[in-house]
């Protein structure tokens, strides 16, 4: 298969690749797929007290368009409110990296991915606020 | 970017220049270009004559007698002509056959297809090892089994079933035996005097000879006869009409005659190459390689590498040509088949490279996909969160994972 140049230098060039600590809570972390599916994303976001995404990291085990699809949307976030990150569609991603019909589930992974992050950041937030 | 290496000799192998060669001689005015059905003329005399000495060529690979091979187009048309033709032609005898969950698509399609004309189909399940046992054949055999076709060798991960075994329980219990030979024949021996396989199905392409051409082994004693599925001219006795090629037939058996002559000294080559490219991965974390390796043809190693996706294993080896266990490539997102048959769960399906070397292969070929294999695992486990959670010590069979 063919693969877009914009998914080949995010393939061959991943950014934000990493791993944050999840106890943190300005952390938020998504981890969507199955193994047995062939692909599983995590994407942790760290917002701060503005709700401003202020860094993203991801680790995804998959094929090059989910690889390149999550390395894309850290790349997006960054600098974001919370609320314009869940926005993002995974048919911006989709288009961004010229994904083929068979590859739209990895931009769909992806948009699940942040939305799960930022939920998790969420409930984490709402569950400290009790505490005090 | 360098040309990548081929390390796909499964798939298929380069035509063998001395191959090339006689094939060449074949095609041109001045060259042995008539129809072997020609009668009339020496035009078509000494095209028979070519014809016949690579039908000797055939046999004598395999040890059985020339009168026994029926030229097709290749393993998959052998494999319809055996299975639809006997199936068929016995139908009134029963409409049982059995068959492996593990065959090439050449053999499945073909019983999909007459399971869909009434009749009724055994798949057998193979071992965690990848072969069928033939006690597993004795015990699914019914009254009204008319036909047992299990393959010589796996194509996916190479290991090869005991054919004398089973063939010893086929003839016992009075059902035909076939045999899709297509990746061992010319790579291991194969001698039909001994064995009791009544038909058998070879493929040129596989073994240094051209594409397009193969043939069918069919028993004469005791006899086995065939519905023919290529009506015509009534060539090949009756069994396969069309007029024959006499640059692809010569083709095939010229590569027959030089894997007989050079079949020890290159198994011995290429399991070598294979074995020093599993020493080069052996020492690595969770790798695995699937399925016997005793009971293997040379050429043939599948490995997996967990926590690693396949396709995006291919991709990042922009030179090393090798296929995927999973069949991603092909626009389906399903692993391996063969793989999940062997009971292999689906994460470590998808993490599956099958390795093919031949006769082309060199050592330096082996020490390069080494070392880019190895540096595109690392790279892909360090970007893999399952890789991750093993090193966290993980257990992932307890996570609940969502599966899309």
């Amino acid at each position: 298969m063919a693969y877009s140049d914009q998914v080949m230098d995010h393939y061959e060039n991943p950014r934000n690749v990493g791993k944050m600590d999840d106890k943190d809570s300005q952390v938020g972390t998504g981890m969507v797929g199955a193994p047995a599916c062939g692909d599983v994303m995590r994407l942790q976001i760290k917002v701060d007290e503005e709700g401003i995404i202020q860094d993203a990291k991801f680790k995804t085990y998959g094929c090059g368009s989910a690889i390149a699809s999550s390395s894309l949307l850290t790349e997006w976030v960054k600098g974001r409110s919370i609320e314009a990150a869940e926005s993002i569609k995974n048919t911006e991603i989709a288009e961004e990296l010229a994904l083929p019909p068979v590859k739209i589930h990895c931009s769909v992974l992806a948009e699940d991915a942040i939305k799960a992050a930022v939920s998790d950041y969420r409930d984490k937030k709402a569950a400290s606020s009790d505490k005090a | 970017m360098r040309e990548p290496v081929y390390f796909d000799y499964a798939a298929t192998t380069p035509v063998d220049p001395r191959v090339a060669q006689k094939m060449s001689e074949c095609l041109l005015t001045e060259g042995n270009f008539g129809n072997p059905a020609s009668r009339s003329h020496k035009f078509g005399w000494e095209a028979e004559e070519a014809v016949e000495v690579a039908r000797r060529q055939v046999s004598d690979l395999v040890n059985c007698d020339p009168r026994e091979i029926v030229w097709t187009s290749g393993a998959t048309e052998s494999d319809n002509l055996a299975i639809k033709g006997v199936a068929q032609f016995y139908r009134k005898k029963g409409k049982h056959l059995i068959t492996s969950k593990i065959e090439h698509k050449a053999v499945l399609d073909t019983c999909r297809h007459l399971e869909r004309d009434g009749f009724e189909v055994t798949y057998l399940q193979p071992g965690e090892d990848g072969l069928i046992r033939a006690e597993q054949v004795q015990q699914a055999i019914r009254e009204d089994t008319t036909l047992v076709s299990i393959m010589h060798v796996n194509n996916e991960i190479g290991v090869r079933n005991d054919i004398a075994a089973i063939g010893e329980v086929c003839r016992q219990e009075k059902v035909f035996f076939h045999v899709d030979a297509a990746q061992g024949a010319g790579k291991v021996p194969i001698d039909l005097s001994s064995l009791k396989v009544d038909l058998m199905s070879f493929s040129a392409h596989k073994m240094y000879g051209p594409k397009g051409v193969g043939a069918l082994y069919v028993r004469r004693k005791p006899r086995v006869r065939l519905e023919a599925q290529m009506h015509g001219g009534g060539h090949e006795r009756g069994m396969r009409s069309g007029t024959l090629a006499t640059h692809q037939l010569v083709g095939m058996g010229e590569a027959c005659r030089i894997a007989k002559l050079e079949m020890k000294a290159e198994a011995a080559r290429t399991l070598a190459l294979r074995q020093r490219l599993w020493d080069g991965f052996r020492d690595m974390e969770e790798v695995y390689a699937n399925g016997d390796l005793e009971f293997h043809v040379p050429g043939i190693i599948n490995i997996s590498f967990n926590f690693v996706e396949g396709e995006s294993l291919i991709m990042s080896l922009p030179e090393v040509a090798v296929s995927s266990g999973s069949a991603c490539t092909s626009a389906s997102l399903e692993p391996s088949y063969v793989l999940r048959a062997l009971g292999m769960n689906d994460e470590l399906a998808h993490s599956s490279l099958r390795f093919s070397v031949g006769r082309f292969t060199t050592e330096d070929d082996v020490d390069r996909v080494i070392e880019q294999v190895r540096g595109a695992v690392e790279k892909l486990r360090d970007l893999s969160p399952l890789w991750d959670m093993y090193k966290d010590g993980v257990d992932m069979n307890k996570i609940e994972w969502a599966a899309h």
